[in-house]
């Protein structure tokens, strides 16, 4: 989780009670993502040092999900006292907001357990009673005995299948209500006539019933739905987790001039809130009092800082980069910026053309072919004159060996297996069918700011001032908390610190040196002129400015920047050795995107795009027959993001923006792109590969029954055979991508 | 033949009985953290203070 930005830290005098529920008989209860828990040391570490606090009746970690439950009585403990706690202890903790913790509560992952666990001890004992059959069938067994065995069968079978075949009969009356057919269908049918046959069959004392077959069956297709589920969950949980750790909190101003860190979703419009130098903004709203930077490149793609005073409009994600403001709330859905890039992003989510998954397509095809042979088959035995019984019970049988255990498998299967590697490499997967949408890409659209190049500013390369200088300020820049004072710090890590300095919160530091004052900060801070300042700003390009002074000298300009990604350069060499286009579209100005656009070698490079000219050139791409991979992190991106054909954001990308994308990515690299992408192509050869599997099985099983010859042991053997071979072969994709 | 008669329930028996067991474990939430049981075997918390070995520690 070394991605995740470090801004967020809560003061001891923070009040974090809005994090808090209160539970019957006074009990405070919070949940808490923690940062660096990894083994189980760390895990009793924290249970047992949190457990003795004063107070706390429950501490209790979650390794998987990576989350803490504490619980103390009342008034005795307080949330700030145990976050500090747990920082005693080596781990940085971050409240959850109760708001967001309602997918805690995981009902649909428990009703899938139970169900298959039903179904799995169904599947058992009625096989143990069926081998007997099958067994006593070719040899000694009386029908009296063979009989009971049926019947106890279809005993436990009944309601084993009433239950745990609910998800698909559900999901399956919702197809056929839509007028539609998905893999259900066929399922249900399946299961519910190879159920209902047998039991005919049983009463009519028949050799053979199928029961077995309907209730693993289900134990198959319930497998794999669980295995889906948690790979779903635990990138949910996950995705929370990070969001949690980029703390989403805003401090709200109280009437009687005290403050209040609160959750973003405490906060209504109307309130104010306070930001603090170096802040990133939760809220939107307009500026009450204050002056300040603000570095609006995470929204706009702009990398010259805007000027913020009273009246100014400033938005969720752009950083406070000057002096504390106050910022009165403004309701969603009023701001001109905002208010825009969502109109664009509903305009977009409603024209998205809704791809046809895989599985869906297969299912598609699959159940009327099946669903014909089977109607067929009962036509023909009728046509041959063998009475509609025995006709319909081989028409059946088509129906039950055809049923898509292996089909219903063969996507799933590599999607679980495809999304746990993507996570290894640090990719976040939003849904499973973006990994086919990501197979097929052919184009790949970069933003510039934050996702080809880093999401905090960097010293320059190219300054106008000598080392001595560069290495002077670098040692005020640490006492400083600016951001491009922080930059400047990054820079000369082995500077020495100066004692003494002094920070002019929105202005800048100083310092005594042997009786001459060294000052770090704005221009006018630092007495430099605005005819200066702007001769220096215009040499300077993209970079912004910070000042430096030593006592009545001139002031000096130092440059502080983008970065690109360390591998942006290699990453998109990759992409074009794979045959991909590659395109960079930018809000940022044009001149500046022409430049980064030579360093990483593209071709296509568009500046000065508003979120409606990048949707317009992202489906004006479309339109020509290409399959777009949009890639940006900005508000402004949000829009084009939803349009294109599958979208992904580095995971310092604003909050919207990581909504509207199919994948989100972890750290400073820009390779998971490329992984992405091979991992994806390597997926979807496999799941046609399965499907194929599938299909030949059927091809071999399908004259079989139709001739009639099916039992309930090839059934069962065809079945198990099939299924394991296709989640074997899935597994293949554990090695996609290299590494 | 007759053993069937009690052969048949007491095996029924004995799988309902996982069953109920499986079913009172996910009551009581232990599969919502997989990862976090399988380290915990390695705690020593249930160990006087002069016996346990801290390799599970970190530090």
């Amino acid at each position: 989780m070394t991605a995740v930005p470090s801004s967020a830290s809560f003061s001891p005098a923070a009040d974090l009670d809005g994090f808090v529920t209160r539970l019957d008989g006074g009990t405070a209860h919070i949940d808490l993502a923690v940062e660096g828990l990894r083994c189980a040391g760390c895990m009793s570490k924290l249970e047992r040092g949190i457990g003795a606090l004063d107070g706390v009746t429950k501490a209790r970690v979650n390794l998987t999900s990576k989350r803490m439950a504490v619980e103390w009585a009342g008034a005795r403990q307080s949330p700030t006292a145990i976050i500090e706690a747990v920082s005693r202890l080596g781990f940085k903790a971050y409240p959850f907001d109760p708001g967001r913790l309602e997918a805690a509560a995981d009902r649909e992952g428990r009703d899938l357990l139970k169900a298959m666990a039903v179904a799995g001890f169904a599947a058992a004992n009625i096989m143990l009673l069926s081998v007997s059959v099958w067994s006593g069938n070719v040899t000694d067994i009386t029908p009296e005995t063979r009989d009971l065995f049926h019947l106890l069968s279809a005993l436990i079978a009944l309601p084993a299948v009433a239950y745990s075949g609910r998800t698909f009969f559900r999901s399956a009356i919702a197809a056929l209500r839509a007028r539609s057919l998905n893999m259900d269908v066929p399922i249900s049918l399946g299961v519910l006539l190879a159920v209902a046959m047998s039991l005919f069959q049983t009463l009519n004392h028949a050799h053979h019933a199928y029961f077995d077959s309907a209730v693993m069956l289900l134990f198959f297709l319930l497998i794999g739905r669980y295995l889906d589920h948690t790979m779903r969950r635990r990138t949910r949980d996950f995705a929370a987790n990070l969001a949690t750790l980029r703390a989403e909190t805003a401090t709200r101003l109280l009437d009687d001039g005290q403050t209040r860190t609160l959750p973003v979703s405490a906060i209504n419009a109307g309130d104010l809130v306070l930001v603090r130098p170096g802040e990133r903004l939760a809220v939107d709203g307009v500026v009450e009092s204050g002056t300040s930077e603000i570095d609006q490149s995470l929204v706009t793609g702009e990398t010259v800082y805007a000027r913020a005073e009273p009246g100014t409009s400033v938005f969720a994600g752009t950083l406070n980069q000057g002096g504390a403001l106050t910022v009165r709330v403004r309701a969603a859905g009023q701001g001109t910026l905002l208010d825009d890039v969502n109109r664009l992003l509903e305009k977009a989510f409603a024209v998205k053309n809704r791809y046809v998954a895989l599985a869906d397509r297969a299912a598609g095809i699959y159940a009327p072919v099946v669903h014909t042979l089977s109607a067929l088959t009962f036509i023909g035995w009728m046509l041959a004159g063998t009475g509609w019984e025995t006709s319909l019970v081989t028409a059946i049988a088509v129906l039950i060996i055809t049923c898509p255990c292996a089909l219903g498998l063969a996507v799933p299967a590599v999607q679980v297996v495809a999304t746990g590697r993507l996570f290894k490499a640090g990719i976040l997967l939003n849904g499973g069918d973006a990994l086919e949408r990501l197979a097929a890409v052919d184009t790949v659209v970069f933003d510039k700011t934050g996702t080809l190049t880093l999401p905090d500013a960097v010293m320059a390369q190219e300054q106008v001032v000598d080392h001595a200088t560069l290495e002077d300020a670098a040692r005020l820049a640490m006492s400083s908390s600016h951001p491009l004072a922080r930059a400047l710090a990054a820079a000369r890590p082995q500077a020495t610190p100066l004692e003494g300095a002094s920070e002019v919160t929105g202005s800048g530091v100083c310092v005594q040196v042997g009786g001459i004052e060294w000052r770090l900060g704005s221009a006018a801070y630092c007495g430099a002129s605005d005819t200066v300042r702007d001769t220096a700003q215009g040499a300077a390009g993209s970079a912004s400015l910070i000042w430096f002074r030593k006592a009545d000298g001139a002031p000096q300009p130092l440059r502080v920047g983008q970065a690109l990604r360390p591998d942006a350069v290699e990453t998109i060499a990759r992409l074009k050795s794979r045959g991909l286009a590659v395109e960079i579209l930018s809000g940022d100005r044009q001149d500046i995107v022409e430049q980064v656009a030579r360093e990483v070698d593209v071709e296509t490079s568009a500046g000065a795009m508003d979120p409606a000219a990048k949707i317009a050139h992202v489906e004006a791409l479309k339109a020509a027959g290409r399959k777009v991979l949009m890639v940006g992190d900005g508000l402004n991106d949000a829009p084009a993001l939803a349009a294109a054909n599958v979208s992904m954001s580095p995971v310092t990308a604003v909050h919207l923006s990581q909504a509207a994308a199919d994948a989100v990515f972890l750290g400073e690299r820009l390779s998971p792109v490329v992984t992405a992408i091979e991992v994806a192509r390597a997926a979807r050869a496999i799941m046609g590969q399965n499907l194929w599997l599938a299909a030949i099985y059927n091809a071999v099983a399908v004259p079989v029954a139709i001739a009639g010859f099916v039992t309930p042991l090839i059934a069962a053997l065809a079945m198990s055979g099939s299924s394991i071979l296709v989640t074997v072969n899935s597994l293949r994709t554990r090695f996609a991508g290299g590494r | 033949m007759n053993a069937l008669i009690y052969l048949i329930p007491a095996a029924l028996l004995l799988g309902l009985i996982g069953l109920g067991a499986f079913m009172w474990a996910l009551k009581q939430g232990q599969f919502e953290d997989l990862d976090g049981a399988a380290s915990r075997i390695l705690l020593d918390d249930d160990l006087p203070e002069d016996q346990r070995e801290h390799r599970g520690d970190p530090d």
